[in-house]
């Protein structure tokens, strides 16, 4: 009665509010259940001193994070990470936005070469991993073999830090570049024609045409699409893992790899909590950061 | 209380098993050759009834030992009625999926295959084996060395089915030959033998690199070594630096001082052996600084290198029927140093006959956990897993990881009557069973923890392999985070631990 014009009682109101919020319960439960309690709990996790030799969750104060701020191979294993995700991402990018526009007009075998182009982000990553650790090896690896008919000498893939480092940047470039084509592709469909219309009109050629209408309209689904990769990126770990297991040295131990080590293999568990919370502090921290930048000289430019 | 009673039942069920003949009827199907008497026998085996009851087994995923849990745990269903479940994990997850039930005092598995090595974290949570599977047949024959890798604290808390050790593989048909031999002598001035220290190994490695001895056309190197970080190079260092660092005359602890439990990892001993590894590298094959075990299996077992050292697999796989070099590799003692450095007097003593140290590695162990309601027909499965013609089976087959660990597996005849060759066989077996006898022998650190010094250890020497650190920056480093780690887990409680390593290595046992 009171939804229709009758003033509504004060506890008919409440009783709405009260079946709103029921509705609302199944949602917030799984919040609460998948995203929170698990950030809770390790948050409390990381003030204590799990361990192998020490169970429960006793408290320690901010011990585990003293130890974060002085462990040295914690940051090196960050700065690592950040060149690689950096170099990794805007050569995803390029390649993809190439790919992407090469398919995009109606071109012959278009719809294979889509499908083509999407098969190595199909793939396992630990399976593809152990592919290409077979490709590099220096001994009976094709990667050298193909070198060699061009009379290009053996290159140390994965035993010198530079050819290990380049090694995981392949291997990432050749697993993720399908997935911002793919990104980047949508975008291109979905742009409206009249801009190219008014660019034709005006004489604008190709290049032009790109810089002044393509990109532009672009920035949106560019700094989606970054951000995505980057956040992805950052997790670097199963190649890692299978490819190099962060060595020679520490020449590719990524942050991700280094928290498994420390959690995983040597069971640390309040340790690698509170490494895992700073990360995840720097990641926030720095991803909004490059967005920021991204929004202002991408779409600040437009605008 | 209940406990002690059916512990007493089945002690009493062994005995009686154990004295009952073997029974005539025919377990070929199971793959044996034939049914070997002994307490665990198929036919004691057979004759036990566990319908309606349940086992819970954790293992290694397939193969390596994840294949024989799987084979024999459907042979225990068959044979006894008992529904077994088998879990396969990844070796990197292995421990944590042990740990965290333990942990939380959950009762997730009766029975844990896991390497032998994480003892001292396990310990606590572990059954001990009951006296009658200590006196069965099966377990009165397993050498000292891997009943004391199964003792803690003076009990044995581990079911040992598998035997480890590191030693030297060559190529025979190199070192035999009087042309090469000549050639060498020519060469460099010294006669070609097996290397008796590791400065001889590199020297020989380095002469034989990058050339192709074997003239198949393709290009053989001098060594090929478990070099790669994370994958078991925490293993290969200790067989290079054991030598240096493990002196005969100074007893209470190699890895640690037990009495003051300040590291011993960069004293100059074990900086020598790194020193030595680090120039090993030139004798690599290409990308030999990133090979992980099975690298190293395929890179010697396939004839690609002259020498190796590491567990079994690699002369196994050698000397498999379809190999290329079949019965062309011999086995020798690891090389030693004639240069021993002395904690004690804090100098280097000089030694005629090379110094060796032995390294009893780690390998695979199982046990019952003390939370399981099953633990009878736990160690029921343990013991039939690892009797006579199971082990005898296992053996022979280089992907199960099963190696020889009894007195009756030191035989010539049963490894000639596998194809081998007479010097492949009894250079195997000598050498495996004058490890045995060895008076300086080195174990792993078997302490809680043992993955955080291990893991230290393995940067640090991957951070010098690859020149970012010079090999005593290096160890020093690895000896303040072991020192560290020392601190979290308490002093007394890592000497109460490590004492039992220390009383292996100086043959208190």
């Amino acid at each position: 009665m009171g939804a229709y014009g009758a003033p509504t009682s004060h506890r008919g109101v409440n009783t709405m509010l009260s079946s709103k919020h029921f509705f609302l319960l199944p949602a917030l439960l799984t919040l609460v259940a998948i995203i929170l309690f698990p950030l809770l709990f390790t948050i409390r996790v990381s003030f204590s001193s799990w361990d192998v030799f020490q169970s429960g969750l006793d408290y320690i104060g901010g011990k585990n994070y003293g130890r974060v701020f002085a462990d040295e191979r914690f940051w090196q294993s960050l700065g690592r990470l950040s060149l690689l995700s950096l170099i990794s991402v805007s050569l995803q990018y390029t390649l993809g936005f190439a790919l992407a526009l090469a398919v995009w007009k109606q071109v012959r075998g278009g719809r294979f070469l889509r499908v083509l182009f999407l098969i190595p982000m199909m793939t396992t990553p630990v399976v593809m991993s152990v592919i290409w650790r077979t490709v590099f090896h220096e001994s009976l690896g094709p990667a050298n073999d193909i070198l060699g008919m061009f009379g290009i000498g053996a290159v140390p893939w994965l035993s010198s830090a530079t050819g290990a480092f380049i090694s995981v940047l392949i291997v990432e470039i050749w697993q993720w570049t399908p997935f911002m084509f793919l990104l980047l592709l949508a975008g291109l469909v979905s742009l409206p024609r009249e801009p190219y219309l008014a660019a034709a009109i005006d004489g604008a050629g190709t290049w032009r045409t790109f810089w002044q209408v393509t990109f532009p309209l672009m920035a949106p689904i560019t700094i989606g699409a970054l951000i995505i990769r980057l956040i992805e990126a950052s997790k670097i770990m199963d190649t890692v893992y299978v490819l190099t297991s962060g060595g020679p040295g520490t020449a590719t131990e990524t942050s991700s790899y280094y928290i498994y080590i420390r959690g995983l293999r040597d069971f640390q568990i309040g340790y690698s909590a509170a490494l895992s919370l700073v990360y995840l502090v720097i990641m926030i921290v720095s991803l909004t950061v490059i967005a920021k930048l991204l929004l202002r000289l991408l779409v600040g430019k437009v605008g | 209380m209940k406990y002690r009673f059916t512990t007493s039942a089945s002690v009493l069920a062994i005995i009686a098993s154990s004295a009952v003949p073997v029974s005539a009827q025919d377990y070929t199907r199971f793959g044996i050759e034939q049914d070997l008497p002994g307490t665990c026998s198929y036919a004691a085996t057979d004759a036990k009834d566990y319908s309606g009851r349940t086992l819970s087994i954790i293992t290694h995923a397939i193969p390596v030992i994840g294949e024989p849990t799987a084979l024999h745990a459907e042979q225990f269903a068959e044979l006894t009625g008992a529904e077994v479940n088998v879990v396969h994990v990844p070796f990197g997850d292995l421990f944590q999926r042990i740990m965290i039930p333990f942990q939380s005092e959950q009762n997730a598995y009766d029975v844990m295959f896991y390497p032998s090595l994480w003892i001292g974290d396990f310990s606590r949570f572990l059954a001990p084996v009951p006296e009658a599977y200590v006196n069965s047949t099966g377990m009165m024959d397993v050498t000292p060395s891997f009943t004391g890798v199964a003792t803690w604290n003076g009990e044995m808390i581990q079911y040992p089915m598998d035997g480890d050790r590191h030693y030297l593989k060559f190529r025979t048909d190199v070192f035999d030959n009087a042309d090469v031999q000549a050639k060498y002598l020519a060469d460099t001035g010294n006669e070609l033998t097996v290397p008796a220290t590791w400065e001889e190994y590199n020297q020989v490695a380095a002469y034989f690199n990058a050339s192709d001895w074997d003239g198949d056309g393709e290009l053989n190197y001098g060594s090929a070594e478990v070099a790669k970080r994370d994958d078991l190079m925490f293993s290969a260092f200790i067989s290079r630096a054991a030598p240096y660092a493990k002196h005969p005359d100074v007893q209470g602890g190699f890895f640690f001082d037990l009495e003051t439990m300040e590291p011993l990892i960069n004293t100059p001993g074990f900086v020598r052996g790194l020193e030595l590894f680090i120039e090993a590298q030139a004798s690599f094959p290409p990308g030999g600084t990133n090979f992980g075990l099975g690298d190293e299996i395929f890179s010697f077992g396939g004839g690609q290198t002259l020498m190796s050292y590491s567990w079994d697999d690699a002369y196994i796989q050698a000397n498999q029927e379809d190999s290329r070099i079949r019965n062309m590799v011999a086995a020798a003692p690891l090389p030693g140093a004639s240069e021993v450095w002395n904690r004690e007097t804090g100098e280097w003593d000089i030694f005629e006959t090379p110094n060796r140290a032995p390294y009893m590695t780690w390998g695979w162990s199982s046990a019952v956990s003390s939370m399981s309601e099953e633990q009878e027909m736990g160690f029921d499965f343990l013991c039939f897993f690892s009797n006579e013609a199971n082990a005898e089976h296992d053996m022979q087959i280089g992907r199960f990881g099963v190696n020889p660990y009894r007195n009756a597996h030191f035989d010539v005849d049963y490894w000639t009557g596998q194809g081998w060759a007479d010097r492949t066989a009894q250079t195997y077996v000598t050498t495996l069973s004058e490890m045995e006898e060895s008076q300086n022998r080195v174990f792993d650190l078997r302490v809680p923890g043992v993955s955080q010094f291990m893991s230290a250890m393995a940067n640090g020497v991957a951070e010098a392999m690859a020149g970012q650190k010079t090999a005593q920056e290096a160890l020093d480093d690895v000896a303040q985070e072991w020192a560290e780690i020392t601190d979290r887990i308490g002093k007394d409680r890592l000497r109460d631990a490590y004492a039992n390593v220390v009383a292996l290595e100086d043959n208190e046992g």
